[in-house]
Order: structure tokens, then C-alpha cells, then sequence
């Protein structure tokens, strides 16, 4: 390979703008509109990789998508990406880039020598060659020796967006018919078009064109397209995934080609696009010749070459042959030529071709060979020679050798393959094609038509004559996949093994199963695979195509949604409140709350001791408004909510408040919470914190599904209103000094009442219910109105030595008290008779929903896991909520711990479970296992503070 | 990625609803009276066709309601959308 100082006149490069770049630790130059394979070139780097399995010297051998052997490590730390494509990385000053699976380069890789043991690495060798004494043992070996790229440890510090678009039409691909569908349709000026391209330039195709007429359609068309306000084009952007319903994904590199000097600048972005119909102009792609050694640096495909001379400027060899089995690889030679390239001879496989090409080569001085091919290519790192035979005819043995052929670069074309992946992703149907041996798009699926070469459209005939590997000489060494390093002879052992399907094929040996997803080596594995079975190609079948079509960043994927901006979180509305009191912040659910308030040097469970000693003996003030507040009424809301809840709304009366357990259609407890009744035809739902949007979708789905006769409405006031818990012994006290007009006294205002009126000014809704134990308010205000209270409270507490407490003291309390947490203390199984309310179903007249549930066998199961506490014998025995409760003889599991707190008011672990059959084994001892830890405890009624419930009217 | 014509909102991407599968399934009037096998039924035995189905979707994103879709579920093509109240269609009939 030649190293070429002077572009070639009509590039469309920029000679007089030179950019700097490093791969594999030297430095190079190349100029402004080179990709990074073509700036290597340039600089006649031969070598740019060493292949995936054997370690084999490889050069660039494409010019777009399709490249399968300079696969580049770009940059490093958190920009670095492995398996870059050189040939789509536009170069930019200050590129860094390594070449893949090579020690120390790819130069002068140390494990070169590993192509020697081939024989011993056929298709799946892993599960052949490496089996003694186990895989494992060579397992790490084998995957240091083999791969591609490494993948990034450092996070990416680059910015990635998601963005939506709906268009009339969507044009994929922006060459001669991608730019002819979009000026066609875009004519009505209210269909809206998105035009997208994925090289750095629209014209695809075009910009490998030397010819004056192509150059000047393109530069018209291109006028007209900015000048239509209808069509946006989207360079640099891939589409990547077709959907159902016209729905398209592509990538766009918005800043890629800064590289990480782009800062800040959003560097790649996500579209998801909603397509009235699809225009699929995506091109096609050159197939590669199979032949011995073909995969030596120099052999390149035709298409490639022409494309570094037209659009990059490039004289790559001093000897170029072209090696062909069709018509438009002597036209590629004839156009380079003309562009003064030395072009030596043709190989074509074919006896004969059209005398006016014949006719035309010759005059242009190139050497014919027809009939011929190459049965091996000799060179170390490039490509020096290749021998030839006389092919006896068509996919026939050998007849003579032919000589030999001095080259340094080799041309070649086995076909073209249309871009088939998206129509086949959207459910179109392909076809095969046998006199240009491809698949073309058959019948669609959804609005997208193919048009010009994607649609098996090729501007000239091309006269092709199929050879898929070739004859009479070893197919050992004829690459078919070059990324992946398998040949035609591992194909054709899968076939002697009896693999049938392509599919299993495809996955035995690898074939197209790489990052380019056989972009050039699927239907040449198909050709092989139907000669080794016996079957025609039709029959044999393609894999199917899969997004994505290119690889894409998984920064894109993830968009804006990283960290702080993962998921959407909701403060309280004293949230400034409780970071002044230096609380401890969780996530509960959306909700960021105070678990507790530790003081400075306080452990966390220290903080939780004090606090619930305070409520204890004297006072604390919670912030609990995430409790779920839930408003329903009309006519039949009690009927509503009595066929909704296990226990019985019609006697509720009005300002009073009643405990509800709510049950799904299975019988399942999937709520807990407090009934208000705030007037005849108005209730306020209590549901827990967690579960208040779940709820409120349940009752909803009840109303407009089942019951849509029923005249009730429900919403969701949960946000509305700040609600605080003043809890504990004083909590009276503190309450009465406050400014309102409710009665707060004993005599006035009883445990389960609740009260409407006005606080501080404002209007406020409380109810005496107790999570605690403790005499409690829930005192509700509107949400902006949380902070004045909660100082307000904080303040007239301060006598009574009143203290923030968190979520975990909360839990703490009640679990001293034995109070279930639904979704805590119970699963997916338990039912009410699971918690001890199986005589409130009894006495209950009235169906609602999940009751028949309950009288299904399973509800009378022995073994169901029932509520119970638990007492820990050992004396500072400690316990987690997790831990199993083994079975008798110990080898199995019989319940869990779910909840367990150190109580600093009785000075033990207080703990509560689920254990099988509890509740007629009060008294029991069982096994508690943590961690490989055994302990005793025994099965108790839960709650045991004031387990008379004394502390409640106090 | 199928868009779904909500009946009260429009189009919208199938992102904003939620399928809360088969429709039209009848609960007992009197679940009391219904056999174990029958209230088993009910709860569980639910359809898996090859073509039409009848299910019914949720605008969780939107609307908040509730409504009945008749779709394909091998081509995803929606034939029919339709409200809660309303009668099933009768596949191959009008709008279906």
C-alpha cells in the first residue's frame, strides 16, 4: 500500500487544511473531509487490525458501514469506544485511536503466530478443542487471546438527548433516489419529510462519483431540498430500527466529529420517529470474493477503492487489479483509469463479458483475464502477488494454473447486497433474486416502499455470475466473515455435522454474528451453506434482521435519565423544615423523606431511639404527608366503598373514622388505611403512603369496568394537603395552643374522630388515629401552609421537649405496638384470615370484592404464612426483617422475619413475621436463620407495648 | 411501538397506556352462589387467540380512563376502539 502525499484533484477532501492524529502511538497527518481510514491510507498504513480469533494482519477493506476490519479503539477513559469503525469516524485534529486485539500494535502483534494452529480452532472450538481437563481451565486464557474492542470503565462524561419527531414521510438514505423521493413527495407543501442520511454529507452514492453530470444533479438537488421548508434532513443520523406502526429509531452524532473537544456540546442524540409512510433509499452494499488468503491487507472491495479515489483523493496502489464476478467492477476500473489511478489488469471469473467493456479495457491498457480466478495471494503484511487459475466453467474444478500477478492492491466485487435490514425489520417479505443473486424486498408489511438500488435497482446490468467459494482448491483459508475470522470451511463442517437451519448455522460458526451483523458475509454464508446441503438458496433462507442495523451508544439509550434526573422524586412541603433539623433523607418510593434526625456524631439508630423514647413520654412531630388521601363521592360512594373494603362503611357515621382493609379480586390484602366519613355521600380514603396512586387506579378500574352504574367519583387529593402526626403524651397539649376553633379535649374530640375547622387561619382537617400507640393528630392544612404549621408546632412543643421524628421511628413504634405495614408484614399470598380478621369477613353481610376468594381452598391451606410476633429468647438476641423461619426439622423455610427494630422502650428486639400456620402455634418456639445464624424465638400475639392499648386515650 | 386512538384524547403512543387485558369478562351477580370451579374461572381462565382480541387499556398517562380495544394480536392492527359501555363488535362486522 502506497502512501500518497497528493490528493487527486476532484476529492472532495480539503488538501489545504491539515488535521493531526495519533493511532497506535504515532503520529500522522491527514486533511479536513478525511474519515480516519482514509487519512490512514493516505499515510499508507497498511495494517489497521489483527482479526478477532488468529490474530491475522488486517487493513481497511471498505469505505462505509460495511468495514469489517478496521475496527479502531477510539480515544480513551470515559470517551474511549471500542469496535469504532475507522471508515465512519470523520477525522478531526487531535484524534487518538489504537488499533483492537493486538500486543503491542497491530503492527508487531506478539500473537501473530497464533494462524499456525488454525486446524485446532474451527467453528465453536470452545466446545471442542479445549476440553481437558475443563473449559474453565482455559476459558481466560482463550478470551485474553480473542476479541475486539475493550469495553470503556470510566463513566462517559458526554451528553446524549432523546427527541420525538412525527413526519408525513420518512426518506432513509439521502443519495440519488433517497433525494428523488424527497423532492417527489415534499412537492405537496403540507406533507411534512424527513430526509436522513448517516454520512457527514448527504448524496451517499453520488460523492464516490467522478462523473461532472452526477456532481452538478447532486449540488441542484441539494439546493432545492434547502430551499423546500417541508423537508428537514438529518445527517449523521442512522436509523437504526424499524417497529410497529411506522415507528423508526435512528442516532444521530451531533458532535462526534469535534471528538472530545466538543465539551460540553451534546454528542449524540435519540430519535424516535413516528412515520406516516417510509421511503427506504438505503443503497447497497459490495460483496466480497471468496478466496484463499483474500484476507490480506490491499484486498479491499471495489466500490471501496473507487470511493477513496472520487470522493477521497486516493491512489492507493501502484499496481491496482480488479478481481470480479459482474459488470460494475470494470466499470469502477475504467473510471479510475480515467482519474490517471493504475489500474494493471481484470480478473473475472466469468469466460466471457461484454465485448464494448472488453473493448474499453483494453484501450485503456488493462490486462485481461477471463475465466480466471485466485487461488491464493501471497505477501506478509500487504498484499504482493496473486496466483491464478483457469477456471474449467462456471463454479467448476480448476483447469491450469495461470501464473501468478503482481499487485499491491486488489479490487474486488462479488455482487451487491441491497440494504435489505430495515424492510426486513418491518415485517416486509424478501425475495431471491437469482440473476443478481440477492435478496430484494418482495411484499410490504407497513406503508414503506424500497426504491433504486435498496430495491435491487442497479443502474447497468450487472451480468453476474455467482461463485460463492472457490473450487478445487482448500476452503481452509477462504474468509467469509472477516470480523469474526470464519471461513467457508467452518461452514461447511456445520453442514457435516448436520446443522440445517441458517439460524443454527449463523450461531455455530459465528458467521454474521459480529458488530457489522454480516453486512458483507451473510449471503455469501447462505451460498456456501446451499452448496454443502444440496439446496438452493431460496431454501436455505436468510437470518432474520434484527435492530439495531449499527451499533448504538447505550449513552443515547439512557438519554438525559442518569442520576438526580433518573426518576421523577417529590420533596415534602416542609422539606426545608427537615434539612434544618438535619435529617436523614430517603427514598420512599418518589417521595424523599426523613428517616430520622440524627445530631451530630448520633448513629442512626441512636436517633431513632430518642426520638421514639420522646414519643413516648412526651411528644414528636412527624411529617407525614404522603399518606395517601383519596376523596370519593356521590349518591352511591357508600355503597362504593363497602362493596371495596372487608369491613363494614354502611354504619360509618358521619365524622367518624373506621379502620379498612381492602383485598384484590384473589382475596389478597392490597391496602390498609382509615375510612372518614365526612359527610353522607363524601368519604376520605386513608390509603398507606405507597400505595395511594395504585388505589386510586384499583377503585377507578372498579367503577369504569365493573360497576359503571354506580354515580361516584374519586380523586386523588394526596398532594393537596400537608398532613402532620403530632404523636405522643403531650401531643393534646401542644395541639390546644395553637390558634383554631376545633375542641382538641378528651371529652370532645375521641380516638377515630375527625374533625373539620380552622387552624393558624387556614383551613385544616384532623383525625385522632394512631399509628403509634400514642394519643395522635393527623392535622391536615393546605400543602403550602405544611411549613408554618410544622414550626408552629415545633415551637409550641418546645416545653414539652416535642422532637422531628422520622419514617424509621414511625415504623419502630408500630412495630412495638404490632401494627401491620401492608406490603411490609404481609405478601402476595396473605389474605385476611392471615392477619386475624377472618371473624370481620364472617360478620360482614355484604359481598365485596375478593370475599369468594377467601372461601376458595387455597384460603384454608394448611401452611399459610399468618401474621404473628415474634420473642427472641436469647438475651440480646438481635434479628432483620428477611430473616427465614425454618420448618421443624430446619431444612426449609416456614416464614420470614418482616420487621425488627431494637425497642428502646422495652429495651429488646421487638419483631414481627409471617410464619406458617402461626396463629394456631402462639407459644411455639421456632428457628430463626440469618446469615448461617440459628436463633430461638417464640411466636406472640404482636404488640407488645401497652398491649392494653391504654396509651391510645391517655 | 403501536398508537392507540383514545377515545376522550386522540392518538397516542402506546407509552401512556397501560393493557389491562382481556375485556368483557362478566362477574357473577351473586359470587356466593358460583361454584369454586366458576369463581376460578372468572379470575383466571382468560383467552390467547391468534387474531382479534378484545382487551381493554387503560390512558394512564392521559385521561385516566378506562376503554375497550379490539386488536390484532399477530399484525398489532387495532380494528376497533370502543367504550366501556359499549356493546363488543362482532368481528368482521362494522368498524371491525
Amino acid at each position: 500500500m502506497k502512501r500518497t502525499a497528493q490528493r487527486l484533484p476532484h476529492a472532495r477532501v480539503d488538501p489545504g487544511k491539515t488535521l493531526r492524529f495519533r493511532f497506535d502511538g504515532r503520529t500522522y497527518e491527514g486533511v479536513a473531509g478525511d474519515s480516519l481510514a482514509s487519512a490512514l491510507l493516505a499515510n499508507g498504513v497498511g495494517v489497521v487490525g489483527r482479526s478477532f480469533k488468529l490474530h491475522r494482519p488486517r487493513g481497511v477493506f471498505g469505505c462505509g458501514k460495511e468495514e469489517a476490519n478496521a475496527l479502531v479503539q477510539l480515544e480513551s477513559g470515559g470517551y474511549s469506544e471500542p469496535n469504532a469503525r475507522a471508515t465512519l469516524v470523520p477525522l478531526y485534529e487531535g484524534l487518538e485511536a489504537r488499533g483492537q486485539n493486538a500486543w503491542p500494535n497491530v503492527r508487531s502483534d506478539v500473537f501473530g503466530a497464533l494462524g499456525v494452529f488454525k486446524r485446532l480452532l474451527p467453528a465453536s472450538f470452545y466446545y471442542k478443542t479445549f476440553m481437558w481437563p475443563n473449559w474453565q481451565r482455559w476459558e481466560g486464557l482463550v478470551r485474553r487471546l480473542a476479541g475486539l474492542g475493550i469495553a470503556p470503565t470510566s463513566a462517559d462524561p458526554q451528553k446524549y438527548l432523546k427527541q420525538n419527531v412525527h413526519a408525513d414521510v420518512v426518506v432513509v438514505g439521502a443519495g440519488r433516489s433517497g433525494l428523488e423521493a424527497a423532492l417527489a413527495t415534499s412537492r405537496d407543501p403540507a406533507c411534512r419529510v424527513l430526509l436522513i442520511d448517516e454520512q457527514e454529507e448527504p448524496g451517499g452514492g453520488l460523492l464516490a462519483s467522478p462523473a461532472a453530470a452526477d456532481r452538478s444533479w447532486l449540488e441542484e438537488a441539494l439546493r432545492e431540498v434547502a430551499a423546500r421548508d417541508n423537508i428537514t434532513l438529518l445527517c449523521r443520523t442512522t436509523v437504526n430500527g424499524y417497529y410497529d406502526n411506522n415507528v423508526l429509531a435512528a442516532l444521530e452524532r451531533l458532535s462526534n466529529h469535534h471528538g472530545p473537544a466538543a465539551g460540553g456540546a451534546v454528542r449524540e442524540r435519540f430519535w424516535r420517529i413516528f412515520a406516516g409512510r417510509v421511503v427506504l433509499a438505503t443503497g447497497a452494499i459490495e460483496r466480497p470474493l471468496v478466496f484463499p488468503n483474500n484476507d490480506r491487507p490491499g484486498i479491499m472491495l471495489a466500490s471501496a477503492v473507487r470511493e477513496y479515489c472520487h470522493r477521497y483523493g486516493l491512489t492507493l496502489g501502484e499496481r491496482i487489479v480488479f478481481y470480479t464476478n459482474n459488470d460494475s467492477a470494470w466499470r469502477t476500473a475504467l473510471e479510475l483509469v480515467d482519474a490517471g489511478v493504475p489500474v494493471v489488469a481484470i480478473i473475472d471469473l466469468r469466460p466471457a463479458v461484454e465485448s464494448e467493456l472488453r473493448q474499453r479495457a483494453r484501450e485503456a491498457g488493462i490486462a485481461l483475464h477471463l475465466g480466471t480466478v485466485v487461488t491464493d495471494t501471497r505477501g506478509r503484511s500487504g498484499l504482493r502477488r496473486l496466483v491464478l487459475h483457469r477456471l474449467a466453467g462456471p463454479g467448476d474444478a480448476l483447469e491450469a494454473p495461470a501464473g501468478t500477478l503482481d499487485c499491491d492492491v486488489l479490487a474486488m466485487s462479488g455482487g451487491w447486497t441491497p440494504t435489505v435490514h430495515l424492510y426486513s425489520q418491518s415485517g416486509g417479505l424478501l425475495a431471491y433474486r437469482d440473476s443478481d443473486a440477492c435478496f430484494v424486498p418482495e411484499r410490504a408489511h407497513q406503508a414503506v416502499t424500497a426504491v433504486g438500488r435498496a430495491n435491487g435497482e442497479f443502474a447497468a446490468p450487472l451480468n453476474l455470475q455467482p461463485q460463492w467459494l472457490t473450487p478445487g482448491v482448500s476452503a481452509e483459508h477462504q474468509w467469509v466473515d472477516f470480523q469474526y475470522d470464519v471461513t467457508a470451511s467452518d461452514i461447511q463442517l456445520a453442514a457435516r455435522e448436520n446443522f440445517v437451519s441458517v439460524e443454527h448455522v449463523k450461531r455455530y460458526t459465528t458467521n454474521g454474528m459480529s458488530v457489522d451483523q454480516g453486512k458483507t458475509s451473510n449471503v455469501n454464508g447462505l451460498g456456501i451453506l446451499a452448496l454443502a446441503t444440496g439446496r438452493p438458496i431460496p431454501e436455505v433462507g436468510t437470518t432474520r434482521f434484527r435492530p439495531p442495523y449499527h451499533p448504538t451508544s447505550l449513552g443515547a439509550y439512557a438519554g438525559i435519565e442518569l442520576g438526580a434526573l433518573y426518576t421523577p422524586f417529590q420533596q415534602l412541603p416542609a422539606h426545608a423544615a427537615h434539612v434544618a433539623a438535619g435529617a436523614l433523607f430517603e427514598d420512599y418510593g418518589a417521595w424523599q423523606r426523613p428517616a430520622c434526625y440524627p445530631r451530630p456524631g448520633e448513629e442512626e439508630e441512636a436517633a431513632m431511639a430518642r426520638e421514639a423514647r420522646a414519643v413516648r413520654s412526651a411528644v414528636g412531630l412527624l411529617d407525614y404527608s404522603p399518606l395517601g388521601k383519596l376523596e370519593v363521592r356521590g349518591p352511591d360512594a357508600r355503597e362504593f366503598l363497602n362493596r371495596m373494603y372487608l369491613n363494614n362503611i354502611r354504619t360509618l357515621e358521619v365524622g367518624a373514622a373506621r379502620y379498612g382493609l381492602m383485598l384484590n379480586e384473589a382475596g389478597i390484602v392490597i391496602d390498609d388505611g382509615v375510612v372518614v366519613c365526612l359527610a353522607r355521600d363524601h368519604f376520605l380514603l386513608h390509603t398507606t403512603s405507597g400505595g395511594a396512586t395504585t388505589i386510586h387506579q384499583h377503585l377507578e378500574e372498579w367503577l369504569q369496568c365493573e360497576w359503571t352504574d354506580l354515580e361516584v367519583i374519586v380523586g386523588n387529593a394526596t398532594t393537596q394537603w400537608a398532613t402532620l402526626m403530632l404523636s405522643g403524651p403531650k401531643a393534646r397539649a401542644v395541639l390546644a395552643q395553637l390558634d383554631g376553633d376545633i375542641d382538641v379535649s378528651r371529652e370532645a374530640f375521641g380516638h377515630m374522630q375527625y374533625r373539620e375547622g380552622r387552624l393558624l387561619g387556614q383551613p385544616c382537617r384532623i383525625l385522632r388515629a394512631s399509628f403509634t400507640g400514642e394519643v395522635s393528630f393527623e392535622i391536615s392544612v393546605p400543602a403550602n401552609c405544611g411549613l408554618s404549621l410544622w414550626e408552629a408546632l415545633m415551637q409550641a412543643g418546645e416545653p414539652h421537649g416535642i422532637v422531628p421524628f422520622g419514617i424509621e421511628t414511625l415504623m419502630l413504634l408500630r412495630t412495638e405496638k404490632g401494627y401491620p405495614h401492608v406490603g411490609a408484614d404481609t405478601d402476595g399470598n396473605t389474605m385476611p384470615q392471615d392477619l386475624g380478621w377472618g371473624g370481620a369477613v364472617a360478620n360482614k353481610p355484604d359481598d365485596f370484592v375478593g370475599r369468594r376468594s377467601l372461601s376458595q381452598p387455597v384460603g384454608s391451606d394448611p401452611g399459610r404464612f399468618q401474621f404473628t410476633g415474634l420473642e427472641l429468647l436469647e438475651a440480646d438476641a438481635r434479628t432483620v426483617s428477611g430473616a427465614h423461619i425454618l420448618t421443624a426439622d430446619g431444612e426449609s423455610t416456614a416464614g420470614y422475619v418482616t420487621s425488627a427494630f431494637h425497642s428502646p422502650n422495652l429495651n429488646r428486639t421487638v419483631a414481627l413475621g409471617i410464619v406458617a400456620d402461626a396463629r394456631d402455634r402462639q407459644g411455639e418456639e421456632v428457628t430463626v436463620f440469618y446469615a448461617g445464624q440459628r436463633q430461638r424465638a417464640r411466636l406472640i400475639k404482636p404488640g407488645v407495648y401497652d398491649p392494653a392499648g391504654e396509651a391510645l386515650n391517655g | 411501538m403501536i398508537r392507540i386512538e383514545c377515545p376522550w384524547c386522540g392518538p397516542r403512543s402506546e407509552a401512556e397506556f397501560t393493557c389491562g387485558g382481556q375485556s368483557h369478562i362478566v362477574r357473577p351477580a351473586d359470587p356466593a352462589a358460583v361454584s369454586d370451579r366458576e369463581w376460578a374461572q372468572y379470575l383466571y381462565q382468560r383467552d390467547n387467540p391468534k387474531g382479534l382480541h378484545y382487551e381493554r387499556w387503560r390512558h394512564t398517562f392521559g385521561c385516566r380512563q378506562w376503554f375497550n380495544v379490539a386488536r390484532d394480536t399477530v399484525t398489532h392492527e387495532i380494528r376497533a376502539v370502543y367504550r366501556m359501555t359499549d356493546l363488543k363488535p362482532a368481528p368482521g362486522g362494522e368498524g371491525v
